[in-house]
C-alpha cells in the first residue's frame, strides 16, 4: 500500500514538472510562431476562399483555416466569438445586427452567381422564363415536356420525364439569394414561400450543402436545382439561361454577374443584387461578405491577432486576390465596392485605436 | 486504508460520473427545448407544419416523428426474417461449421461499416437499381432509406439472437430429440420459447439503433419536411433534420431542433422501457 502512495506521489511530481516546462515551451513558440486566423461560414464562396486563403498563407505565412459550415453557422460562430471572422451570403438585417453582442461590419469579398442547374441528357441551352421558374418551383409544372416549357424552348426536344426539384436541406445563403430572386419575380412565391436561409418548400427534396445538391443533380436524370456557379462548372452540370428584368435571357458568366453589380452600392455594402436593372446582368447574382467585429479587442485577443485579421481582409479586397476570382468562376468586386470595403476596414479598431491608416 | 475500500470508492465515483453525464444531457435538452414548447405547446408534437422562413416561423415535429417511426418499423420488418434465419443458421443448424464461421464473420463485418459508407452505397448503387425497378421520386424516400436501415441493423439483431440461441441448454434439446422431435420441431418448441426474451431484446436494441440512425438516412430519404403519404414517398427523420439544420439554426429554430432531440431521446427511452417490460413478462 505504501508503495502505491509513493508511486502516485512520484507521478504527480513528474507530471507537474512536465507541465511547467511545457508551459514555458509554449510561450516561447507562441512568440516566434506565425499568427493563425480562424474563420467559418458560407459554402457558396468556398472554392474561391480555399484558393485565395492558400495563396495568402504562402505569401505571408499567416495560417488561415476556414470551415464551410453555412452562412448561419458563420453568423453564429461570430456571435459566440469563436472565430476571427465569419462569412455569409445573406447580409445581417438591422434587427439581427442590433442583436449581435457588439457592432459588426460587412466586408464584401467577391461576386457570385446562383445558377439554375439541370440534368437532362441531350438537352442544351434550356431557357426558363420567370413564369416557368415560378411554375416549376411551385410544383405546378411536373413534367419536362410540359407545353409551356416546350413553347419557350423551340427546337429543343424535351423528354417525357418527371421534374425533380433538389433544394438545400440545411439553411443556406445560396437559398437566401435564390429565394430573394424568386420573391422579386413572382408574387405567388412571395406570398406562399417568401425568402430566407431555409424555407418551407412547396415541392422537391433536400440535399445537404452545395456539394450535396450538385452531386444529387449530377446523379439524377430530370433533376433541377439552384447552386453556386462553381459547383455546377466543376461537375460539368448544365445551367439554364434565365430572364433578367429587361426580359433578356442571360447565361451566368463573369461579365453578366459583374454587370449586376454596376449600380449604386450603399456605404455599408449591404445590398442584394438579384434582378438587377442592367440589361446585360445575370439576375441571380450576389455579393458574399465577411463579417467582423468593429472593435477587435474581445475575448482576450491580442493586438497582433487583430492586426493580422484586418491586414488579411485588406489584402482580400485588393487586386492581388480579386484577380484570382475568375479562375474559379467568380466575378471580382466592382471598384466602388472595393473602395467602400477599404473605408469600412479603416473604421475597425483595437481598444478604440484604429488598426489601419 | 484497505484496497477494498479504494476499489469501492473508484467504482462508485465512475458510476456517478455516468449518471451525472446522462442527467446532464437530459437537463440541457430540456433547458434548450423550453422556448419551443413555451411557444407552441403540445402543438409542437402534433403539428405537421415545419416552416423556418423568417417572419412565418412555425415548428411542428410530427413529420419527423412519423418519418422516424415509419422507417424504423419498415426496416425492422425487412430485417426480421433475414436476421432470424441467419441466427438460426449460425446458432443451431450449422453451429460450429466452417460455413457458419465465415457467415458469422461477414455479419460482424456488416456491423463495422460506418453509416456514411452505407449511405454512399445506397446513393450510388441501390438507388439506380430501384429507379430501374420503377420507384418514383428518383429512388429517394422512405422505402430506400428503410432498406439501408434494415441492412444496418441486421448484424445487431443477428449476433444477439445467435448468442441467445447457442445459450439454450443442450439437455433441453437432447430431451426433445430423444422424444423423436425433428430439428424444426426442436426449434419451434424448445429453442424459440426458451430464447424468446433474448431474441425480443435483440430486436428492440436494433429498433433503438434504427431510430437514431442519421447519416445514411439523410442521404436517401429525400429530406422533405412532410408527413410521408406512402411507402415510396419522401420524408425526413428526427435525427436527420437535426443533422441537416443544426449548423444554421439560431433562436427559436435552435430550440425547436433541441426539442426534436429531446423527443427522440424520450421515444428511445420509452422503446427501451417497453422492451424491458416485454422481456420481464415473457421470461
Amino acid at each position: 500500500m505504501k508503495n502505491l502512495v509513493t508511486i502516485i506521489l512520484v507521478i504527480f511530481a513528474l507530471s507537474s514538472c512536465n507541465s511547467s516546462s511545457n508551459k514555458k515551451g509554449n510561450e516561447k513558440s507562441a512568440s516566434s510562431k506565425k499568427v493563425t486566423l480562424t474563420a467559418a461560414g458560407a459554402t457558396f464562396p468556398m472554392p474561391y476562399y480555399n484558393m485565395v486563403f492558400k495563396s495568402y498563407t504562402s505569401e505571408t505565412g499567416t495560417l488561415l483555416t476556414y470551415g464551410g459550415i453555412g452562412s448561419g453557422g458563420g453568423i453564429r460562430s461570430l456571435t459566440d466569438k469563436v472565430v476571427d471572422f465569419g462569412a455569409t451570403d445573406a447580409f445581417l438585417s438591422d434587427d439581427k445586427l442590433s442583436k449581435m453582442p457588439a457592432e459588426v461590419v460587412h466586408i464584401p469579398t467577391v461576386l457570385g452567381a446562383v445558377v439554375i442547374a439541370y440534368n437532362l441528357p441531350g438537352v442544351e441551352g434550356l431557357k426558363l422564363s420567370n413564369s416557368l421558374l415560378e411554375k416549376i418551383f411551385m410544383g405546378e409544372i411536373t413534367k419536362w415536356n410540359h407545353p409551356a416549357i416546350k413553347s419557350n424552348n423551340a427546337g429543343i426536344s424535351l423528354p417525357d420525364m418527371d421534374i425533380t426539384f433538389i433544394h438545400r436541406s440545411d439553411g443556406s445563403g445560396t437559398t437566401y439569394i435564390f429565394s430573394d430572386y424568386m420573391t422579386k419575380i413572382s408574387t405567388k412565391w412571395a406570398d406562399k414561400v417568401g425568402k430566407g436561409k431555409s424555407l418551407l418548400w412547396p415541392v422537391g427534396m433536400g440535399a445537404k450543402g452545395s456539394p450535396g445538391v450538385a452531386g444529387t443533380i449530377k446523379q439524377t436524370e430530370g433533376a433541377i436545382g439552384y447552386i453556386g456557379s462553381e459547383y455546377a462548372f466543376a461537375l460539368k452540370i448544365k445551367t439554364a439561361k434565365v430572364q433578367n428584368s429587361s426580359g433578356n435571357y442571360i447565361e451566368p458568366s463573369i461579365e453578366s454577374v459583374s454587370a449586376a453589380a454596376q449600380g449604386e452600392i450603399p456605404a455599408d455594402t449591404r445590398i442584394t443584387l438579384t434582378n438587377s436593372a442592367d440589361p446585360n446582368s445575370y439576375p441571380i447574382s450576389g455579393f458574399t461578405w465577411i463579417i467582423v467585429y468593429k472593435e477587435q479587442s474581445y475575448n482576450g485577443r491580442s493586438k497582433e491577432q487583430a492586426l493580422a485579421t484586418v491586414t488579411f481582409l485588406e489584402w482580400l479586397v485588393s487586386e492581388k486576390a480579386q484577380s484570382q476570382a475568375e479562375k474559379v468562376h467568380y466575378a471580382p468586386l466592382p471598384v466602388a465596392a472595393v473602395e467602400k470595403a477599404k473605408s469600412i476596414l479603416r473604421t475597425v479598431t483595437f481598444d478604440g485605436a484604429k488598426l489601419l491608416e | 486504508m484497505n484496497s477494498d475500500k479504494i476499489t469501492k470508492a473508484v467504482l462508485l465515483f465512475s458510476s456517478l460520473i455516468i449518471l451525472f453525464v446522462a442527467g446532464g444531457i437530459l437537463f440541457s435538452l430540456v433547458q434548450g427545448a423550453i422556448p419551443a414548447f413555451k411557444n407552441f405547446g403540445l402543438k409542437f408534437i402534433f403539428s405537421n407544419n415545419w416552416n423556418p422562413t423568417e417572419g412565418k416561423e412555425n415548428y411542428g415535429a410530427l413529420p419527423f416523428i412519423a418519418g422516424t417511426i415509419i422507417t424504423s418499423v419498415v426496416a425492422l420488418l425487412i430485417s426480421l426474417p433475414l436476421s432470424f434465419s441467419a441466427s438460426l443458421f449460425l446458432g443451431e443448424y450449422f453451429r460450429g461449421t466452417k460455413m457458419a464461421k465465415v457467415l458469422g464473420m461477414m455479419v460482424d463485418l456488416l456491423a463495422g461499416i460506418p453509416s456514411i459508407v452505407y449511405g454512399l452505397w445506397g446513393f450510388y448503387i441501390l438507388r439506380p437499381v430501384l429507379i430501374d425497378l420503377g420507384l418514383p421520386n428518383q429512388g429517394f424516400g422512405i422505402f430506400t432509406a428503410s432498406i439501408i436501415l434494415a441492412i444496418m441493423i441486421i448484424p445487431y439483431a443477428t449476433s444477439l439472437s445467435t448468442e441467445i440461441i447457442t445459450m439454450v441448454p443442450n439437455e433441453l434439446k437432447e430431451a426433445a430429440y430423444s422424444l423423436g422431435a425433428t430439428k424444426l420441431e426442436v426449434i419451434t418448441n424448445v429453442i424459440v420459447p426458451t430464447a424468446r426474451s433474448g431474441i425480443v431484446a435483440g430486436y428492440i436494441l436494433s429498433f433503438g439503433r434504427a431510430l437514431g440512425e442519421t447519416m445514411a438516412i439523410t442521404m436517401l430519404i429525400g429530406n422533405s419536411n412532410v408527413i410521408p403519404n406512402g411507402l415510396f414517398s419522401t420524408g425526413n427523420t428526427m435525427a436527420s433534420v437535426i443533422a441537416n439544420q443544426f449548423g444554421e439554426a439560431e433562436g427559436l429554430k435552435l430550440s425547436a431542433l433541441i426539442a426534436v432531440g429531446l423527443l427522440l431521446f424520450l421515444i428511445t427511452g420509452i422503446i427501451n422501457a417497453l422492451g424491458k417490460f416485454i422481456i420481464k413478462k415473457m421470461a
